[in-house]
């Protein structure tokens, strides 16, 4: 009797979804963390009528994993990826124009266990000893990229020199007890119970409180202004569809709904009730120099920063 | 005193997990569960995983049978190389399997005809490498066992090969071949490494059941991954059912 | 009797397409920078300690599993109590559940909300316990049949004359069930060499301290770096390969009185 409970929902698959052709579908590629965000945002695309008969298949994982997965030749007529130096990665392969827009904002933040109990408030809390850290790996996820690059610029912002936060960071990753793929999964290592602090987005911290998980975030003075990118695939079957997403993504209705799942707006006319940092910095700003200078510098596979610090603390060199 | 200590080690190893499966559900609550495995994602990863199997499993067990008479019962050269790489699947991480396949069927390949990886051929094609082994595994040992005295004499007696397999050989393997065909689909169902490195783990698309565990798992959804565990693991057990029942040797006094 | 052509013809293609070019295409792309490509892979820092974490975890799993496989299958056959055939049925679990769950299983009673207060998630405790999990059956029911087989006759002649349970089992019993035993070592060290669905879940994956051999290759394909994942890849293989031979050999070892 059981069994026959099972099958029914099984069954009604098999029928419905044949039956349920679309006129169009749309593959998005994403990284790890936006997926209940997304889901939302895509029920509500479907509501108008522009979006009526657009089916989605989802596929989310460590940002820099999925634009190679893409590049190697995986389905896709979107990616939503969290920097911009994994979109350069798939404008290179020519499969993205360059000069994508950006969905969605949020920044880097500490998360902590509840209460903080080591009272961690600034990126120098992080260097005290004992203090023990989770970032996931630069080499395969966008949230670390994002984490380093932040580290690296607060020192900057604070007056250091190029060497002195270098030097900074080499530090921080003395401290690193955990590099998992993508940022996803460092949540789930962080809530786990491992470490003191997780490095993640404030979109991320925020999903997770959401979720019921015991969790608090500090954003510190100095911190990185994430900007989410999002592309249509040149060599998509769907670009109008993916088009007419992209522009819904970045309309009020589907900003609000950002908004509710953590991130901040990129639409001027929606509200950002999230607080600022007067020590906040983006990408662009000389001392990052940009996503294409940054890569360079930092996440090159072979002479990167990030290679020489994981080598000298034992940390993964490659995704 | 041996008992104790078998029984205690069974219980730490294995029925100690087994009984997480349902404590965990109880504990997360069975409504919770089952709006996740009836979620479409979810339920298009069983149709994914259904369909897989039902590629995989008839592909092996004709396989199955095929190199288990030609092994047990004729010549020919490079019999040795055969067994090896039948047998190779039994021995071999799922992720060097999913890897090789990447490999092949990918950008730098050898072979490019269409869309094989990222889509369903790339993932039944891991799953036929992963599950060769079982129903071939199953029928060697039986075939020796039995002989081909009958089939000898049906020879002799005008009939033909054809006729001689259908009515003689496959009756006297069939029980072989179910046990086999039960090994195997379950394999099949359970697969995960390959498939997850061949697929892209696209949801709605190319998520199997398993995959679909990761994907809850890594959203922080711990009542989706362990509803469809659950199912899984009803499943498993209805396979080990099938398993005890039909197997071919006893092992107890 | 000779092979037909339309069914070595099946055999053959089948056994290619889907076993041999994949294989081939693994061995090739591992040489990609050629042979000192290969090594320099083998060599990096991550990838050796993952190596060497994989084979000695497979190494104790291996020999934990001759050791209890072996007391297990001797308390199933020769002992009897209550729930004997439950616990027989059960043994082959591990066959029938995918590896996935295990992880999750072995995570739930022993990760942060165990309900045993045990916490070794992401340990190599976890590793352990859940390679001990998903080649339990191996050595078990290579030996039950063995054993079942056996003729006590010489056990209860020895055991009249006065030698002692331990002396009636290392003497007579064990060189019997010796090939047996060590088969189901094989295939539980391959088994655990190449173990990937529940370590992805338990094992927290940290480089140089959780990190497998599995798990790298992975990481390794899918953050492009084809020629590394090949190269240890090839290496996995390899071992595959010598354990099936040692596999092989074992199972003549243990037949050959049948076939004399």
């Amino acid at each position: 009797m059981n069994k026959t409970k099972k099958l029914i929902p099984i069954l009604l698959a098999l029928t419905i979804v044949p039956a349920a052709a679309a006129s169009s579908n749309l593959s998005l590629v994403a990284y790890s963390t936006p997926k209940p965000a997304m889901a939302k945002i895509i029920q509500a695309f479907q509501q108008t009528p522009a979006g009526k008969d657009v089916s989605f298949s989802q596929s989310y994982g460590p940002s820099t994993n999925q634009a190679r997965a893409v590049s190697a030749g995986q389905p896709a007529d979107l990616v939503f990826l969290s920097t911009g130096d994994d979109v350069n990665l798939l404008v290179d392969a020519g499969l993205v124009a360059p000069g994508y827009g950006i969905a969605a904002d949020t920044v880097v933040v500490f998360a902590v266990r509840d209460g903080n109990p080591k009272h961690i408030k600034g990126w120098n809390d992080l260097l005290r000893p004992g203090v023990q850290v989770v970032t996931p790996n630069p080499f395969s996820s966008g949230s670390a990229k994002w984490n380093i690059l932040a580290a690296y610029g607060a020192e900057r912002r604070l007056g250091k020199t190029d060497k002195q936060a270098t030097a900074y960071v080499q530090n921080l990753f003395k401290h690193v007890v955990s590099q998992d793929t993508s940022g996803s999964n460092a949540t789930n290592t962080f809530l786990a119970g491992k470490g003191d602090v997780l490095l993640t987005y404030e979109s991320e911290a925020i999903n997770a409180r959401l979720q019921g998980k015991n969790i608090q975030y500090v954003i510190p003075r100095q911190t990185m202004l994430i900007e989410l990118p999002v592309a249509v695939l040149k060599k998509s079957s769907n670009k109008d569809a993916a088009n007419t997403f992209i522009r819904f993504l970045k309309s009020p209705p589907a900003q609000r709904l950002f908004v509710q799942y953590g991130f901040r707006p990129v639409n001027k006319s929606v509200k950002n009730p999230y607080p600022s940092r007067p020590g906040m910095f983006k990408v662009d700003d000389n001392y990052i120099g940009g996503w294409r200078h940054a890569d360079k510098v930092w996440f090159d596979p072979k002479s990167g920063r990030m290679v020489k610090i994981e080598q000298a603390d034992g940390g993964p060199t490659s995704g | 005193m041996r008992k104790t200590i078998a029984l205690s080690y069974l219980t730490v190893v294995l029925l100690g997990p087994l009984a997480m499966l349902f404590w965990r559900i109880w504990q997360e609550g069975a409504g919770k569960a089952w709006s996740a495995i009836s979620e479409p994602d979810t339920l298009h990863a069983f149709k994914l995983t259904i369909e897989i199997a039902a590629i995989a499993v008839p592909l092996n067990t004709i396989f199955g049978i095929v190199v288990g008479l030609a092994i047990v019962r004729t010549r020919f050269p490079g019999k040795g190389l055969v067994n090896a790489f039948v047998d190779l699947p039994l021995a071999l991480s799922p992720v060097v399997v999913g890897l090789s396949l990447f490999l092949l069927y990918g950008r730098t390949g050898w072979i490019h005809i269409g869309q094989i990886l990222f889509a369903l051929p790339a993932m039944v094609l891991a799953t036929v490498f992963v599950s060769v082994p079982y129903v071939a595994r199953e029928v060697i040992p039986t075939l020796r066992e039995i002989g081909d005295e009958q089939e000898q004499a049906a020879h002799t007696l005008g009939a033909s090969g054809w006729q001689t397999f259908w009515r003689i050989t496959l009756p006297s393997i069939r029980w072989a071949v179910i046990y086999g065909v039960v090994v195997t689909t379950a394999r099949c169902l359970g697969e995960y490494g390959a498939v997850a490195v061949v697929s892209g783990s696209i949801s709605g698309r190319t998520e199997t059941a398993t995959l679909r565990v990761q994907d809850y798992y890594e959203n922080l959804d711990q009542a989706g991954a362990y509803g469809v565990s659950l199912m899984l693991g009803l499943i498993a057990i209805v396979v080990l059912v099938l398993m005890t029942l039909l197997k071919p040797k006893e092992g107890t006094a | 009797m000779d092979l037909r052509p339309v069914e070595l013809g099946f055999v053959t293609t089948f056994l290619t397409v889907v076993v041999a070019l994949p294989i081939a295409a693994l061995v090739w792309a591992s040489r990609a920078d050629g042979w000192s490509g290969f090594w320099y892979w083998i060599r990096q820092p991550e990838p050796l300690s993952a190596l060497k974490l994989t084979l000695v975890m497979a190494a104790l799993v291996a020999l934990t599993n001759a050791v209890f496989g072996t007391l297990i299958a001797w308390v199933l056959v020769r002992d009897s109590f209550v729930g004997q055939r439950l616990v027989n049925a059960v043994i082959d679990l591990p066959f029938a559940l995918p590896t996935i769950v295990a992880g999750l299983l072995v995570l739930a009673l022993y990760g942060p909300k165990s309900p045993v207060h045990v916490h070794a998630a992401f340990t190599r405790a976890a590793i352990y316990l859940v390679l001990l999990f998903v080649t339990l059956p191996f050595v078990v029911r290579t030996v039950q049949p063995v054993l079942h087989e056996l003729d006590t006759q010489m056990e209860e002649a020895a055991r009249s004359l006065g030698a002692r349970e331990l002396v009636v089992f290392t003497r007579i019993v064990l060189p019997s069930i010796l090939p047996g035993i060590l088969s189901g070592v094989a295939m539980a060290f391959a088994r655990a060499v190449g173990e990937i669905g529940s370590i992805v879940i338990i094992s927290g994956n940290r480089p140089f301290r959780t990190e497998l051999a599995s798990v790298w290759i992975l990481n390794q394909t899918q953050s492009g770096n084809g020629t590394g994942a090949a190269a240890l890849a090839t290496l996995l293989l390899a071992i595959s390969f010598v354990v099936l031979l040692g596999v092989g050999g074992f199972r003549r070892l243990a037949t050959r009185h049948e076939r004399a």
